[in-house]
């Protein structure tokens, strides 16, 4: 067996790493030459600028005021998805209260219900939820002003003060749903006698929650909560498709910054240093996170 | 330690060093950047120049044609090859349209290899005047000076109408065939005024006093597209250029400072904000999009919108029937403006270009001449309810009720018509900070002072970024 390893090995493996290598990494490493460039992406000339694009983006304020904003995501999002997604997963799994641990009824069905919006691009949700926002004859406002909350209807993705959230808001729609069915899963590897055990001592659900499920799915947690920043990180298409950064910068994020100054200003270069700040950023805050959120692995069996 | 841990880091390093080995090598071969080979200009397809052929087709030659998949659709342009291949008919036409033309032929153009003709619009359209300083584009005076196709005796200069070649004029070369003629202007359903009995104001004064008995018959008297508030600012900067003159319009295309706070800008957007203040405009219409407002201006909730004379055909599935639309000048804000209120602004719009690479250079403008023949003229007025720059090319065609009134409009304004061209020259002054600016303004958040400021401070940005190369024009 020992023998004929590194073969084997090498023939499933570097295939696809030559393609990493050629699709992923080497655009990567481009981006780095390029952002040192005056490159404008429709010829084949440049003038190295050095850092030039580098203290270009110290002074932008736009580049800054979009950085805000994801960092509002990076605050928001992750917390509030694992939040809600821990509480639904627990409603679904051991929420009932019928004798047995298990969920509460109809959960197979709510199960489906949360996980259709990852059924849909994200195309489609951000087109969908443009017209429900739509003011004047959306579904949201429509709502609010038949059960007579007429004051809480907005103009939503018209107002500074509130469109951000309102796309926070669709982010926690779109993802929630595979954050149920992730932690759901985790909490079937969980022994049903440590729930019972629990249940017995006349734990609350509460504590149960927090004493309980939290930290035997902390592993789980960490992947989510990584996969929720990047998310919150680049939350460049919903924006695109929903406000472009309006009204008035007040959606803008990062990624919108890296488009609209390449593709709209034809400045590749300039773009490519923002994307070279944004990598930085995102691996530091990945790093960060996985740090911070070590603990102790508990073994179950 | 944990084997997720091991592969973490072993993956992180082997990253760096794929990294480390791209760097070191210089670049790959697939690069974006690198040399630009010199141009041979035997890599093109030339034929012999005759009087049949003024810019000398090679007959056989392939043409490659991108057209912009939007509001005019791609039936026209197909239209117009088949009018080429009758010409030619050993060439063999590759038609594509694309809605995002930026995405599509940016790789092209870093290339080397664009197609022979590109309909360069749509929100996902190359900027022009980043591609005429890339010197990425053919001069078409060629095509300028070669004879109509179908106007016996006049170069294909002297058939269009005028202003139109300006449009397309960066320093001394016209990159640019701008083929539709656009007017911008008040639209308003000509119905609704009649039966409520409402006229069409002329100053500003009888405009504010019909905004009162709009508003009091339950009917918003505007409207606007709040996600793009840019479309507002076409009548502010109308209003304000007739009241002070086209110097307005060229201290603003020219960036020169203080353009945008100008005496006639700040009268301008005054008279403007008394609109926003009285609450004249559709409640919500800051959280719609072009179409959403368009769709309520519709619906007749609101009666009055600034927009463009391609409204009617983005609007012709729903369109009431008998809503007889039409365009109107902006009011005059006084009795002394510069402009009678008949001016408005008349503009070619709709950009063709064809790219300094390409290989049929020569059937590239050899289509665009089809295009700007009195027929192929017509053919696009009919098909997609729109002018174009050729003279009299409407004439005959039986139009629909908002283009006839464009048309009117058009000739009322005459030689008193007027344009700015800043957007052109900096998209993103137009797209991105302008817009920001009115949308705060048309929204109620800021002032008329601080709107112009932040108009100002958009302009004075571009103007002292040297990665924007300036344009300056004198008429």
């Amino acid at each position: 067996m020992k023998h004929g390893k590194w073969p084997l090995l090498a023939t499933f493996l570097l295939p696809p790493l030559a393609l990493y290598a050629y699709f992923v990494l080497s655009p990567y490493a481009q981006t780095f030459v390029i952002s040192t460039t005056d490159w404008h992406g429709l010829s084949r000339n440049y003038n190295v600028v050095g850092l030039d694009n580098f203290k270009k983006l110290w002074n932008d304020e736009h580049v800054w005021n979009a950085l805000l904003h994801n960092l509002w995501l990076l605050l928001l999002l992750p917390v509030v998805t694992i939040l809600i997604g821990l509480f639904l997963a627990t409603m679904l799994n051991v929420g009932g209260r019928s004798g047995r641990i298990t969920g509460v009824r109809g959960s197979s069905f709510y199960k489906l219900v949360y996980f259709s919006p990852q059924m849909l691009s994200v195309a489609v949700i951000g087109v969908l939820w443009t017209e429900v926002y739509n003011p004047r004859s959306g579904l949201l406002n429509a709502a609010l002003r038949a059960i007579g909350l007429d004051g809480l209807a907005q103009i939503w993705l018209g107002d500074p003060d509130v469109a951000l959230w309102a796309i926070v808001a669709v982010m926690v729609w779109a993802n929630v749903g595979f954050y149920v069915v992730l932690f759901g899963a985790a909490m079937q590897s969980v022994p049903k006698d440590i729930y019972e055990a629990a249940a017995l001592d006349g734990a609350s659900r509460f504590a149960t929650m927090f004493k309980i499920t939290v930290p035997l799915l902390w592993d789980t947690i960490q992947v989510a909560w990584v996969y929720l920043a990047i998310i919150a990180m680049d939350s460049f298409a919903l924006v695109q498709i929903m406000t472009r950064g309006g009204p008035s910068f007040s959606t803008d994020v990062i990624g919108e910054r890296v488009y609209d100054v390449s593709f709209g200003d034809s400045q590749f270069g300039y773009g490519s240093a923002i994307g070279v700040v944004m990598f930085f950023l995102t691996l530091s805050i990945t790093v960060v996170a996985l740090q911070l959120t070590r603990r102790e692995r508990i073994e179950l069996s | 330690m944990s084997a997720q841990d091991l592969t973490r880091r072993t993956v992180l390093r082997a990253g760096a060093g794929a990294v480390a080995a791209a760097g070191s090598a210089g670049l790959l071969s697939g690069c974006a950047l690198g040399d630009d080979e010199p141009e041979t200009k035997s890599d093109k397809y030339e034929g012999t120049k005759s009087d049949k052929n003024p810019l000398g087709v090679k007959e056989d030659a392939p043409l490659e044609v991108v057209i912009f998949n939007g509001g005019f659709g791609e039936d026209y342009a197909k239209a117009h090859e088949a009018m080429y291949k009758e010409t030619y008919p050993k060439a063999e036409v590759k038609h594509s349209a694309v809605v995002e033309i930026n995405k599509t032929l940016q790789p092209r153009f870093v290339d080397g290899t664009p197609p022979d003709f590109i309909n360069d619009s749509g929100a996902g359209a190359i900027p022009l005047g980043d591609l005429v300083a890339q010197n990425q584009l053919a001069d078409l005076t060629p095509l300028l000076d070669a004879p109509s196709l179908d106007v016996p005796g006049k170069k294909v200069r002297e058939t269009l109408l005028p202003g139109a070649v300006e449009a397309g004029t960066f320093g001394s070369g016209v990159y640019v065939l701008n083929y539709a003629y656009s007017a911008y202007g008040i639209f308003y359903s000509r119905k609704l005024f009649a039966d409520k009995g409402w006229a069409y104001p002329k100053t500003w004064d009888e405009h504010i006093a019909l905004c009162k008995t709009i508003k009091a018959a339950g009917i918003a008297p505007w409207t606007y597209a709040g996600k793009h508030p840019r479309y507002f600012s076409w009548a502010v900067l109308s209003t304000a250029i007739k009241l002070g003159g086209n110097s307005v319009a060229l201290a603003i295309d020219n960036l020169e400072p203080n353009a945008w706070t100008s005496d006639a800008m700040k009268t301008a957007a005054d008279a403007w904000y008394q609109v926003v203040k009285d609450k004249y405009i559709l409640e919500g219409s800051p959280g719609l999009d072009h179409k959403q407002s368009q769709a309520e201006w519709c619906k007749g909730k609101a009666a009055m919108i600034p927009n463009g004379s391609w409204l009617e055909s983005e609007q012709k599935d729903v369109t009431p029937a008998g809503f007889n639309m039409s365009i109107a000048p902006t009011p005059s804000l006084s009795a002394g403006d510069k402009l009678p209120f008949e001016a408005i602004r008349g503009t070619a719009g709709e950009p063709y270009v064809v790219p300094a690479k390409a290989k049929n250079e020569r059937g590239g403008m050899e289509l665009m001449r089809h295009m700007l023949s009195m027929k192929g003229a017509k053919d696009f007025t009919g098909k997609v309810s729109s002018l174009t720059i050729v003279a009299g090319a409407a004439d005959g065609v039986t139009l629909p009720p908002g283009l006839s009134s464009v048309v009117d409009a058009l000739k009322a304004s005459g030689s008193n018509g007027f344009n700015w061209v800043y957007p052109v020259y900096y998209r993103k002054l137009e797209r991105n900070l302008v817009d920001a600016a009115c949308g705060d303004f048309f929204s109620g958040r800021t002032t008329p002072e601080e709107f112009l400021k932040a108009c100002q401070k958009g302009a004075d940005e571009i103007a002292a970024d040297s990665s924007f190369k300036k344009y300056k024009r004198t008429a």
